[in-house]
């Protein structure tokens, strides 16, 4: 009896969660303007309104390119910065490891609003060159990416290095050789990290980018507001295919690492 | 002679980037909040945010959004996490992913979604405003919740169960005097994780009823009035409650930094 109430809460909780977006995924093969209206059954047409509409695909296009972008930006900034802490004294260390905390803590509006008025007000840079955006996407991903690499560091066996430099390895060699492979677990969850947060940005988006750009998130949000019906049942296309490319990538990196896991046993 | 190569230097570029891009905006937002439009230094900003009933009510609004949202989550996400962690399901990991897939999911469109139900359910929205934005708050930050309390409950040693119920304590003390205080870390970093945002996070009740009453809207209005004085002002009052729940948490919680969706 109770393990059976344990499950039933979990039902609960699983239907609070994925209701809305599942019938929002149903809804969004019909052609009603919103959900319960009557439909008169099934429809592509929020399908094709997606891919049709120009500003919509530049919209998608341009969020995930600014993800991408950044976070390779970020995660080579990070990598470079996470090593040189790890060897560096330990004033130096725990000084980057604590300013590296700051926009990990911070709520992103402050850290939004307060490159916006570093960059924009202040330095006069125009929003429309990007850089008030990039550079703000960068802020607030490289930190993550940090702090995923720190423990890999520590795992690390430290001879290694030492061993490839008695044999003669320059010590450029060593870093991209020998140190950089052990660390790339962390490297590649670390722009994984760094892609979805900037995916899922909206604060620093908003106070940085130009007029005329918009990500997913803040087109989202004006489009909740206005009272176009094309537009916002357009979305949900967009949400239900978002929905299922996340399930199908969650489900693929279960697959791969239980294969890894596998593999790692049957070789031992 | 070769140049020497040292691995200290780096993290130059990265240090360099986090002072002019972390530290300085900062500073830049401290001056702004006690200078007025002509760049002269005034309290002015500070006596009419603490004098203002309208701004005073907005903080306190905002706590009460907060800490019922927190509440709710820790309510809904501690059984939760417990059943997960104690259950012997083969698949637990497999499990604990449905709860906190929506991590990846934009929160922009779940919102949307959010909003199309209750709208379905209530009719007219904005009717319910307290109760939609800790619904709509509670939805978004739900898996932030699960993740920390989950990885505190399924790290903690069974031998101390079986040496509890040894002793002669009933399941109810168990969980009381064992269970739960060794989960403290993973409360206190799920209640980070959610309190902050929710004082902020003003687009969740933005997109679900057009208007907001939250601390972040008053950055986001300021922002629009191209005032940044007053917006770095409420930015350094955020700074400040931000600071002190850093520290108050700091001597709980353990060191991880993967409540953010690390789990790939």
């Amino acid at each position: 009896m109770k393990k059976y109430l344990g499950i039933i809460w979990l039902v609960l909780v699983l239907a609070f969660i994925y209701v809305p977006v599942v019938v929002l995924a149903v809804y969004s093969f019909t052609d009603a303007s919103m959900v319960g209206a009557s439909a008169n059954g099934f429809s592509f047409k929020n399908y094709v309104n997606l891919f049709a509409d120009e500003g919509l695909r530049n919209m998608i296009f341009g969020t995930i390119v600014l993800a991408v972008v950044c976070a390779a930006v970020s995660t080579v900034l990070a990598t470079f910065g996470a090593i040189g802490a790890f060897y560096s004294k330990k004033v130096t260390k725990s000084l980057l490891n604590a300013v590296n905390q700051i926009p990990v803590v911070n709520a992103d509006i402050v850290t939004g609003f307060s490159i916006c008025v570093l960059l924009i007000v202040i330095m006069q840079v125009s929003k429309d060159t990007y850089i008030p955006l990039g550079l703000g996407h960068i802020v607030l991903t490289a930190p993550f990416v940090y702090l995923s690499i720190l423990p890999k560091l520590k795992q690390m066996d430290n001879s290694l290095y030492e061993a490839a430099l008695d044999l003669g390895a320059t010590p450029a060699q060593a870093l991209f050789k020998v140190v950089i492979p052990q660390l790339i677990p962390g490297i590649l969850s670390g722009f994984m990290l760094a892609v979805t947060l900037s995916l899922d940005d909206y604060f620093v988006t908003t106070y940085t980018k130009p007029s005329t750009f918009d990500t997913i998130s803040t087109y989202v949000v004006n489009a909740t507001k206005g009272s176009q019906t094309e537009a916002k049942t357009a979305l949900w296309a967009l949400s239900t295919l978002i929905f299922i490319v996340v399930i199908v990538a969650v489900v693929l990196m279960n697959v791969l690492s239980g294969r890894k896991k596998e593999k790692k046993n049957e070789s031992r | 002679m070769k140049l020497r190569f040292n691995r200290k230097q780096l993290c130059i570029p990265y240090a360099v980037f986090l002072i002019l891009f972390v530290i300085f905006p900062l500073l830049v937002l401290v001056y702004h909040a006690f200078t007025n439009g002509q760049g002269k230094f005034t309290f002015s900003n500070f006596t009419a945010f603490f004098s203002s009933t309208n701004t005073l009510g907005t903080l306190l609004y905002s706590f009460a959004v907060a800490a019922v949202t927190t509440l709710v989550c820790l309510a809904i996400a501690y059984p939760t996490a417990y059943i997960l962690a104690r259950s012997n399901f083969k698949k637990k990991y497999a499990l604990l992913l449905l709860f906190i897939l929506p991590m990846w999911i934009n929160f922009t469109l779940r919102v949307t979604a959010l909003k199309e139900i209750l709208t379905l359910i209530e009719g007219n929205i904005s009717k319910y405003q307290f109760f939609n934005s800790v619904t709509g708050m509670t939805y978004d930050f739900l898996p932030f919740m699960i993740l920390p309390l989950y990885t505190s409950l399924s790290k903690l040693d069974k031998s101390y169960l079986e040496a509890a119920a040894d002793l002669g304590a009933g399941k109810f003390t168990t969980f009381m005097r064992v269970t739960l205080p060794l989960s403290v870390p993973g409360i206190i970093s799920g209640v980070t994780m959610v309190f902050l945002p929710s004082m902020t996070n003003y687009v969740v009740l933005d997109m679900l009823y057009n208007s907001t009453y939250i601390m972040g809207s008053l950055i986001g209005s300021y922002f629009s009035a191209y005032d940044w004085n007053n917006g770095a002002l409420i930015s350094l009052v955020l700074l400040v409650i931000i600071f002190i729940v850093t520290l108050a948490t700091n001597r709980f919680s353990e060191k991880d930094s993967g409540n953010r969706g690390t789990l790939l």
